[in-house]
């Protein structure tokens, strides 16, 4: 073992001294091979128990979970945008109706107030029609009398007229007769 | 003369122990590599868990995804099986060839040695898993669907030689790139040294490998992460093949 340890450091001490005067090219040297043999093997599954049990389960899992967080948070928003539109179409819908209603009630309040006002303007007309049937009678009946009345003062005036002219007093029937005549002359 | 080679030597800081007449040495290429697997392990371990990541968080969580989108892109979501080894290993590569960008440091992957061994290992994983997997169906892999009877023995043979010759593709593609990265680097950079010690005309003269080094450095940062990343892709296509060995 001694023996051995003192060999291979006289070989790498040689090996040392002489490459810089470019006895073998680093790279093959043969010598140098089982250390750096061993050298990767160590460092290599160092690094590999590292890597797979530790470095990527960890980096991998906060990679999945920032994912998972998307995609939760992007179901979540499809989520709400869903609910807010059914609440909007509810609303439009609920608009629609209100708006039909309000105007099936207007509708029904005009056709109401135009037969309300169509019986009373008739009902109003009927009245009317029947008063001024009534005073078209009166109007009518005073024109009777009045002209009764006229053909007297006219019988009246004309005597009176014969008398202060001729002296005489005519006999009323004859006015009457003549002044009828007159009249209807 | 500054020797452009220099940069590549391992130099032993302890020996560890001896085992079959081999010494085992802590070198300077261990403590990169442990360097490297630290800062890996600070950076994905030392991420917070935040719902909105900050920079740091961002990094670990953007190599995360980047090796994962690779492994399901090419290898499929089987493939995921196989996530903390090319994770580990496109870490380990990209890592070590950053640090080894910065002057006076050490590139693990300019060994041959060490990317052989890395390419060895996703050779025999492709090839374990493959056969467990598949049992004598991983043969299809060598036998291509639709091809005449005829020439059928040819395209085998040149299947196989495809497939055994992957590793050595493999290692030798981030080898020689990083290898041959640093030498230009080194050559270009010492340049300026030598002639800035020429004096006055010298330091004028020192601007164009002055820009050239920073030019390249830039270039060699592309380099660095890019083979890093092929050596990944390829590792995911091997792998693929393993799981899906029909053609």
């Amino acid at each position: 073992m001694a023996q051995g340890l003192g060999d291979a450091k006289g070989t790498t001490a040689h090996t040392e001294a002489d490459a810089a005067h470019g006895r073998a090219f680093p790279p093959f040297q043969k010598e140098t091979f089982a250390s750096q043999l061993v050298s990767l093997l160590i460092a290599f599954v160092a690094l590999y128990l590292i890597v797979s049990k530790i470095a990527l389960p960890k980096v991998g899992g906060t990679i999945e979970a920032r994912q998972k967080r998307i995609e939760d948070d992007f179901a979540e928003a499809q989520k709400l945008k869903g609910q807010s539109d059914e609440a909007l179409k509810a609303y439009e819908t609920a608009l629609a109706q209100a708006r039909a209603k309000a105007q099936a009630i207007g509708a029904e309040t005009r056709e109401r107030l135009n037969a309300a006002a169509d019986a009373e303007r008739k009902a109003l007309e009927e009245r009317l029609a029947v008063k001024l049937a009534e005073a078209e009678k009166t109007i009518a009946a005073t024109r009777e009398s009045a002209m009764s009345n006229v053909q007297g003062i006219a019988t009246d005036a004309a005597a009176a007229i014969v008398q202060q002219l001729a002296g005489l007093s005519p006999d009323s029937k004859a006015v009457g007769n003549a002044v009828s005549a007159s009249l209807k002359g | 003369m500054i020797d452009p080679i220099h940069q590549f030597n391992i130099e032993k800081i302890f020996t560890i122990a001896n085992i079959g007449g081999y010494e085992i040495a802590f070198t300077n290429s261990t403590a990169y590599m442990l360097l490297s697997v630290a800062l890996i392990s600070l950076l994905m371990l030392g991420a917070g868990r935040k719902l909105v990541p900050g920079r740091f968080q961002s990094l670990a969580e953007l190599s995360y995804e980047f090796v994962a989108n690779t492994v399901r892109s090419s290898a499929g979501a089987e493939g995921m099986k196989f996530f903390p080894l090319v994770f580990s290993l496109f870490m380990f590569i990209c890592v070590s060839n950053m640090i080894g960008i910065i002057p006076y440091t050490f590139t693990v992957s300019s060994h041959i040695i060490v990317t052989a061994a890395l390419a060895l290992l996703v050779f025999f994983t492709v090839l374990v898993y493959g056969f467990y997997k598949n049992g004598l169906k991983f043969f299809k892999l060598f036998v291509p669907s639709g091809i005449p009877v005829v020439i059928l023995p040819l395209v085998v043979l040149i299947e196989i030689i495809s497939f055994l010759s992957r590793p050595i593709s493999h290692s030798v593609r981030l080898f020689a790139n990083m290898l041959a990265g640093h030498i230009t680097l080194k050559v270009f950079a010492s340049f300026v040294t030598m002639l800035g010690a020429m004096g006055v005309a010298g330091w004028a003269g020192a601007v164009l490998p002055l820009s050239l080094t920073v030019a390249l450095t830039a270039l060699e940062l592309l380099v660095a992460f890019l083979q890093a990343y092929v050596f990944t892709i390829l590792t995911c296509i091997y792998i693929n093949d393993a799981i899906h060995p029909g053609h």
